[in-house]
């Protein structure tokens, strides 16, 4: 599969950007060009340079060592969300389906009225008791998603539960639950790393909401949404400054999308362009499972 | 046709009611001592006793529950922590401000990304398609932050055409200006959430692009186009109505920061302000208000769609 | 059926034209000039996508008024065939070649102009009725829209004309059926009103692309009856060699993408020359045998 991914322009981009982010996390650890959190006053709102590759910010922080040093934030924050919502979205789906009936019933309602209730909204709830932190961002995107995946989840264990060839090995004999699971995990990885990739973006940009709404990341972490929410204050006099910290938010969100993009097409179950020539129809039973092309717009 | 109204609507209350739970525990019972948070650490015990007992702190949390539940059905939202005042007011005034923000934003968001995504999917195979696809992309993962610096940057600060921030005092009395300081807040969250819209609109209309009936539409004697625009996009319509319902949460939900952006006094930056200040009781009406907007819409969204739908709908012959 | 020698000559003695059936009036064009009529002629039509070759070299002709059927396994290029006729290929197919309505070449026409013939020319009859209707529109609102295209009937002229038009494709009570969604109908159902939507324009030839493998037996042989009915001239697409027998004389046999052996269909089935016709023919036995000759 990673070589179908790799094999279009968007999954090359996706994979570059991604791989690039988790090398220079790494790095970062390490080793930056200066001290991200050094604030100088004489050298403030400096031109790239040799000294300052980016340049400086406000308070004289040179912003590429800034920039670097927040690649940590933005996996931790990704990656926290992720395996989060993964966590959720694998306890609902086995409550919604593994259980009694009348509570089956329930979670499946109580999930369709969850799936509404906005990532922000659960953000600021948190906040609100706990305080603005990354912890709060991680969860409230992971909890968000975890819904949403548990019920992606559940309607594509309904679509194989009554696909034609569950009710055959049903019908021969062959116990009916291993036949689902064996069926459920091929067809369910590609849509749950979808729905993963999505998760993952949106943190990263309500991250970016929240540290600018003051809830985020603390001063002594350094985070891209910070940065941005940082030199907003002066747009002003410096109105095009913010492109370092956005560009990079919005190339990584970008890379998570396109990700979940190539997977999907990668993994789609829809025929080759050539038999799609010869007039065959593409797998109609996909049309109906809708699994969310869409961002959510967090911050 | 009535049996889903009545069964939606139920849905409709229902979900208002688990998410005023919800709001409300995680509020009141999670933190453990709400009076000791808002007295603050300074105070002394008997202090955080008083006002315990002034804040009716000290009943049973179901009782406390229920007197707020009850109240929101009367209109009545609770009184400020902070200041004393009520709070049903103060969110219908500042209504005034985010509604049409969200109207707006929707409006923005359909124009740019309906027409443009249908656009991109007919140009498939030309490199317009594809450098729509890739701008739709871009701007989608654009933090609502930085789109709204940009677009200040551009036509406040550059080119003056527009405020930077702010609301006239009069308020919609004087619509002319109240209007102009809304337009860049609308145009931040519309593009990126058109952006979004777009991409979805294209991908539906690739998949109608193959569909039988559309076929069906080019086989009578139209042109392959016309097939599309006249049978393929009625279809189109319908999937992105489907979706729009959880891309307006989107909205409200970007007007949140929006309007901490451009300094705009409505629903959105006071529940940032509140929340700043621990303002419990208008926090949890406050979001109890956001909530049910977005169920509200949704269950618009649904109802409409049924409508539309004349497979779903009970049609008696 | 008697074997015909010469599959273009149309008097071959077989008067197909003459199929009494109620059915025939559908057909108003008895009596109209058909002088300029030369048939739909195929000549080498060729079609590729991506570098890899779906149709190669197919040539066959259809004879005005005659049935011709195209038989072969899954993925020999049944259906590719019926969509090249029709300028339905997928976007970003190469088609090559020559195709002939009664005179006019339809290969390399730009969209718009082979717009025109489609529907009043050459139409066309999937094999999915389910899915080939508009879902979100009254079944007799699909029938109007050709009628007003090519008849240039008004709204009401259309209606009328729809109702007409529904009763000689055997649907019945087409007042009120006609009122109803795709949805409301039955598979059988559906398939006339696409019939009754492709013979709207009264094209001189019909495409039908396995009309009937989605509609059990019963509504089969109906459908059939229908479509034995038709004047126009037919492309017949088909896997079933029993319907294939009922419905053409002669018949084109495709092979991954060639055409490998053509001829009256009593020969095809009697004395199969090819191999690839041959195992069509076998299966068919077998599938006879096993359903006790009823197929």
């Amino acid at each position: 599969m990673i070589r179908r991914l790799v094999a279009r322009p968007t999954g090359v981009f996706a994979v570059v950007v991604l791989g690039l982010l988790v090398v220079l996390a790494v790095v970062s650890l390490f080793w930056t060009p200066q001290d991200p959190f050094r604030t100088d006053p004489f050298h403030q709102w400096e031109s790239p340079s040799p000294a300052h590759w980016f340049g400086t910010d406000a308070s004289g922080r040179d912003i590429a060592s800034y920039l670097l040093a927040g690649t940590r934030t933005t996996v931790l924050v990704a990656v926290g969300s992720g395996a989060i919502a993964s966590v959720v979205g694998i306890v609902l789906t086995a409550i919604g389906s593994l259980t009694a009936r009348w509570v089956r019933e329930g979670t499946a309602v109580l999930l369709d009225i969850l799936v509404a209730f906005p990532t922000l909204l659960t953000a600021m709830l948190l906040t609100a008791i706990a305080g603005g932190s990354l912890g709060v961002v991680i969860v409230s995107v992971g909890l968000s998603f975890g819904v949403t995946i548990a019920r992606v989840a559940r309607g594509e264990i309904r679509r194989i539960a009554r696909s034609d060839y569950v009710t055959a090995a049903r019908a021969s004999g062959v116990g009916g639950f291993g036949v689902l699971f064996r069926h459920l995990v091929p067809n369910a990885a590609p849509l749950f790393t979808v729905q993963l990739s999505l998760a993952m973006a949106t943190a990263v940009l309500a991250e970016a909401g929240l540290s600018y709404l003051g809830y985020g990341a603390g001063s002594n972490t350094a985070s891209w949404g910070s940065l941005l929410s940082d030199l907003q204050t002066y747009i002003g006099v410096h109105p095009w400054s913010a492109t370092w910290p956005g560009a990079a938010i919005a190339l990584v969100v970008a890379a998570l999308s396109l990700l979940g993009d190539a997977v999907r097409d990668a993994t789609d179950p829809r025929l080759t362009t050539n038999d799609r020539a010869a007039g065959v129809d593409p797998s109609r039973a996909r049309r109906d499972t809708p699994d969310g092309t869409t961002t959510g717009v967090t911050a | 046709m009535t049996r889903f109204l009545v069964g939606r609507l139920l849905l409709l209350v229902v979900g208002l009611l688990v998410s005023s739970i919800i709001i409300f525990a995680t509020l009141r019972v999670l933190p453990g001592d709400v009076a000791q948070i808002v007295a603050g650490t300074q105070a002394s015990p008997a202090q955080v006793d008083q006002l315990r007992q002034q804040l009716g702190l000290d009943r049973p949390v179901v009782v406390q529950y229920l007197d707020w539940i009850g109240g929101v059905f009367r209109g009545d939202l609770g009184r400020s922590l902070v200041t004393d005042g009520p709070v049903a007011p103060e969110i219908a005034q500042k209504l005034g401000v985010t509604l049409p923000l969200a109207g707006m934003s929707l409006v923005a968001a359909l124009v740019i990304g309906v027409p443009l995504g249908v656009l991109a999917a007919v140009l498939r195979r030309r490199a317009g398609g594809a450098v729509i696809a890739f701008v739709a992309q871009a701007v989608a993962a654009v933090p609502i932050v930085w789109a709204g610096m940009l677009l200040v940057a551009l036509f406040a600060v550059t080119l003056h055409w527009l405020p930077t921030q702010g609301f006239p005092l009069d308020g919609w009395d004087e619509p002319g200006r109240a209007f102009a300081s809304l337009v860049l807040p609308a145009l931040t969250i519309g593009a990126v959430e058109g952006a979004v819209i777009l991409r979805f609109t294209r991908s539906a209309t690739l998949g109608v692009l193959d569909a039988d009936h559309v076929r069906t539409a080019a086989a009578i004697g139209l042109t392959r186009t016309q097939a599309l625009l006249r049978h393929g996009l009625p279809s189109v319509a319908l999937t992105v109505l489907a979706v729009l319902g959880v891309q307006i949460a989107g909205l409200l939900v970007g007007a949140v920061v929006v309007e901490q952006l451009f300094s705009l006094p409505g629903v959105g930056r006071m529940l940032v302000t509140d929340v700043g200040r621990r303002d419990i009781t208008k926090v949890q009406s406050e979001l109890l208000v956001l909530t049910g907007l977005v169920l509200l819409v949704g269950f618009a969204v649904d109802v409409v769609h049924r409508t539309l739908d004349p497979r779903q709908r009970e049609v008696s012959e | 059926m008697t074997a015909a020698a010469d599959p273009t000559d149309p008097t071959d003695g077989t008067d197909r034209t003459a199929a009494t059936d109620r059915t025939a009036t559908t057909d108003p064009t008895d009596g109209t000039d058909r002088t300029a009529a030369t048939g739909l002629e195929v000549r080498g039509l060729t079609v590729r996508i991506d570098r890899r070759t779906i149709l190669d070299d197919v040539t066959f002709t259809v004879p005005p008024g005659r049935r011709v059927g195209v038989i072969g396994a899954s993925g020999s290029g049944k259906s590719m065939t019926s969509l090249a006729l029709m300028g339905l290929e997928p976007t970003g197919a190469e088609v090559t070649g020559s195709i002939r309505l009664d005179g006019t070449e339809l290969v390399g026409l730009p969209d718009r102009q082979r717009a025109r013939h489609r529907g009043s020319g050459i139409a066309m009859v999937f094999q999915e009725p389910g899915t080939a209707l508009d879902p979100l529109r009254r079944v007799g609102a699909q029938i109007a829209e050709p009628l007003r295209l090519h008849r240039g009937l008004d709204r009401r002229a259309a209606g009328a004309a729809a109702l007409e038009l529904a009763g000689s494709v055997g649907l019945p009570d087409p007042e009120s059926l006609l009122r109803q969604y795709p949805h409301q109908l039955s598979g059988g159902q559906r398939q006339r009103i696409c019939i009754a939507m492709a013979m709207a324009g009264t094209p001189s030839y019909l495409v039908a692309d396995e009309p009937t493998t989605a509609l059990d037996v019963t509504t089969e042989a109906r459908i059939l009856e229908l479509f034995e009915g038709l004047t126009a001239g037919m492309v017949f697409v088909t896997h079933d060699l029993a319907v294939l027998a009922r419905i053409a004389d002669t018949a084109v046999v495709l092979d991954a993408g060639r055409v490998v052996e053509q001829g009256s269909v009593a020969q095809l089935l009697a004395a199969p020359q090819h191999p690839a016709t041959a195992a069509l023919v076998d299966a068919a036995r077998a599938t006879a045998r096993r359903t006790g000759g009823a197929a």
